[in-house]
């Protein structure tokens, strides 16, 4: 985007994180560029989900550096909360407010200027407007997740994160979300999202990488092309999170 | 209003809003402080002789408990909602959104603790309009709201988040309690607030204090 | 691992060198107390707990102080030394302020003629026992070591903060509410010399235990540490 001056949209390098003493990813590097769409591949408990809390300064990296729009996660954590949008697990709503009132709040808190009408912008693109003032808890799992969708664009962030947005959609609210991915991406932002299904993942992705062992593996390599491979390659494991003590650990943050 | 003062503004008002759609925390915290006082009174046999002596102790710790559950509330609808995480993704510092849920809470506190004065009053037969009952109400529940926003922030992430509010909340609290209990008895008594001048510095003493070191260290119980 | 950092050897020899000196010291100690320490003329021998029951409450004291350092410490730079530190001292100052209080409750039946009173030192050595058994806990019920780690720093923060408030509130308190069993020792003022000189070393000694007991504990956690990693590059190198 123009009104940033960093070459690279993220940039990951040697990132390591645990919960606990449990590392998730060690000795992580990524780089994306601006108007980049990549899309994670991983089997559960790889550090998918862990991955996009650190981008999105929620988790605090152990060591390495992680920047988004050229700003540090740790040191310049809100100057990268003002231009990252996510769309995680949980849509951050609260469901006795209506999607408005939800939008608003958010709205307000990132400052954004003349709200109502951007407001009512995202509801329409997310094909909300006609739901815009009934509460929260009375949308249906499909349209809460277009909510949280257009809370998590409200602000324009140049970084879109997304983890597994694909579920409760239906195929209308699929082709909702990705022809607003790919606007997205034309403007010259980034979005980086995380899924298990691999047809979709394939279809969107200008790149796409397998979060396994800790880091990024092949990444945009031929196996990432041929979908048969990339599904055999996605066979869960035994994953280290199947055993006793670190069930607990890993299961508050990961998948 | 500046960059600071606007989103404690924000986030005070969604949670007030918040509260009159569903209305789950100040009524429930009142009809709960209401009850410790009935069992008070069975359990205590509060004569009128006795009243100075006992009221002060018993709404105190009326009070208190309210002011736990409410806090606790307050904060497991943040979790259950996802709104802390929320707020938590939006560029707000860390300072301001404690003090945001600490104001709610201080809000909602007195708001429980003045429906609930009267009807004390009333019970156990003590005259509840006394300036010096007031300010001390007040200033002990800002001490109360400080140190409890940041405690339910630690509890609501632990298991067994009910137990751990109080057992972190109730030690570190005493001074305000004793203050609290020591000088509403000095202006329920009626002795001119003579005594009243030692205990209203220490809550206020305490209040500073932990307004300024718990903003600081709530940022860390929030990380991951 | 290139993570996995090896527990130094020279803490463990400091601590060999710290538990024979220690020995030493308790041994001595023991000896002092029962057998050259005057029997005290007015409270007899139960006088001699008190060698025990002071260093105990003052080294508390200082592992807590030591707890709140170390907390601050980790909190800015993030080093597992630091919450190492703390978690251990945390540890042994809840032992040595159980004793404390234990020893306590035992010298104030046969002085003071009751098992407890609400005297402002006891009711605040109380409150300290609550602040940091809530330490404890919280670590152990945190979702993980790490946010442990960071609940247990702040708790380790605002507790010892709060500790010279607790401790003025509860004597304004008793002023208002004067105690009708105070001993005949309760403000003792002098001492003789010889009991001084054993409380001194007794001091010394007790010193010398908990540097050895928080030394030990912070070994024992970076072993704790050391093993759940080895674990982690099992796991790795199985599958």
């Amino acid at each position: 985007m123009s009104s940033s001056q960093a070459s690279e949209a993220i940039l990951v390098e040697g990132l390591h994180k645990s919960y606990g003493d449990w590392p998730v990813l060690w000795d992580l590097n990524l780089s994306v560029g601006w108007g980049e769409f990549v899309v994670l591949f991983g089997a559960n408990g790889t550090g998918k989900t862990t991955l996009l809390r650190v981008l999105s300064t929620q988790a605090r990296p152990e060591s390495g550096t992680v920047k988004v729009s050229g700003f540090d996660c740790v040191r310049r954590a809100e100057s990268v909360r003002s231009r990252v949008g996510v769309v995680g697990h949980s849509g951050f709503l609260y469901e006795d407010l209506t999607c408005r009132e939800n939008l608003m709040f958010y709205g307000q808190l990132f400052r954004i200027d003349h709200i109502r009408q951007r407001v009512d912008d995202v509801l329409s693109q997310v094909g909300m407007t006609q739901r815009a003032d009934h509460r929260v808890k009375t949308l249906s799992h499909g349209m809460q997740k277009r909510v949280a969708i257009a809370r998590a664009i409200l602000h324009q962030p140049q970084v879109l994160l997304l983890d597994e947005p694909e579920g409760g959609l239906d195929q209308e609210s699929l082709a909702m979300l990705s022809s607003l991915l790919s606007e997205w991406t034309q403007a010259g932002r980034t979005v980086v999202m995380t899924t298990h299904n691999v047809e979709l993942g394939l279809s969107w992705a200008d790149r796409v990488a397998v979060l396994s062992d800790g880091g990024l593996q092949f990444q945009d390599s031929e196996t990432c092309r041929d979908s048969a491979k990339l599904r055999r390659r996605l066979t869960p494991e035994p994953s280290p999170e199947a055993d006793g003590e670190t069930a607990q650990t890993a299961g508050n943050s990961n998948e | 209003m500046n960059r600071f003062l606007q989103p404690i503004a924000i986030i005070f008002w969604k949670d007030i809003l918040l509260e009159l759609r569903s209305k789950d925390i100040i009524i429930s915290a009142a009809v709960f402080g209401f009850l410790v006082v009935i069992v008070f009174n069975f359990a205590l046999n509060v004569t009128p002789r006795l009243v100075t002596q006992l009221a002060p102790g018993i709404l105190w710790v009326a009070f208190a408990f309210a002011g736990t559950l409410a806090m606790n509330r307050s904060f497991v609808r943040e979790k259950e909602q996802g709104g802390l995480e929320g707020l938590l993704l939006t560029p707000v510092s860390r300072d301001a959104i404690f003090l945001g849920k600490a104001l709610v809470s201080f809000l909602f506190m007195l708001i429980v603790e003045a429906a609930l004065l009267p009807v004390f009053a009333v019970m156990l037969g003590f005259s509840a309009f006394s300036f010096m009952l007031i300010l001390t109400i007040v200033l002990a529940t800002l001490g109360f709201a400080t140190v409890g926003t940041l405690f339910s922030a630690i509890a609501v992430q632990t298991r067994s988040r009910e137990i751990m509010l109080p057992v972190l909340f109730f030690p570190i609290i005493l001074p305000v309690i004793i203050g609290a209990v020591e000088a509403s008895s000095q202006a329920i008594g009626g002795d001119g607030g003579a005594g009243i001048g030692k205990w209203l510095p220490l809550i206020g003493v305490f209040d500073a204090l932990f307004l300024v070191i718990c903003p600081w260290v709530f940022s860390f119980v929030v990380e991951e | 691992m290139a993570t996995v950092d090896r527990v130094k050897q020279p803490l463990l020899s400091f601590s060999n060198a710290l538990v024979v000196l220690g020995a030493a010291l308790m041994l001595v100690d023991v000896y002092l107390i029962f057998m050259v320490a005057p029997t005290d003329a007015v409270l007899g021998n139960i006088q001699r707990v008190f060698y025990f029951h002071v260093p105990m409450a003052i080294m508390s004291f200082l592992a807590f102080f030591v707890v709140f350092i170390a907390s601050i410490l980790y909190l800015i730079k993030r080093d597992q030394k630091w919450d190492r530190l703390a978690h251990a001292a945390a540890e042994v100052g809840v032992v040595f302020v159980t004793l404390a209080l234990i020893t306590g409750i035992i010298w104030a039946r046969p002085v003071w003629g009751v098992w407890w009173t609400w005297e402002p030192r006891l009711t605040t050595t109380l409150i300290l026992w609550l602040i940091y058994v809530a330490y404890l806990m919280i670590r152990a019920y945190a979702p993980n070591r790490t946010q442990g780690a960071l609940y247990a720093a702040v708790v380790g923060i605002v507790g010892f903060v709060d500790v010279p408030i607790v401790y003025y509130s509860v004597q304004w308190w008793r002023s208002i509410h004067p105690s009708a069993v105070v001993g005949p020792l309760a403000e003792s003022g002098a001492l003789e010399p010889v009991m001084q000189g054993i409380l001194l070393f007794s001091f010394l000694a007790f010193l010398v235990l908990f540097l050895y007991l928080v030394v030990e504990r912070m070994a024992l956690r970076g072993l704790e540490d050391q093993v759940r990693l080895l674990k982690f590059s099992l796991h790795r190198t199985g599958r």
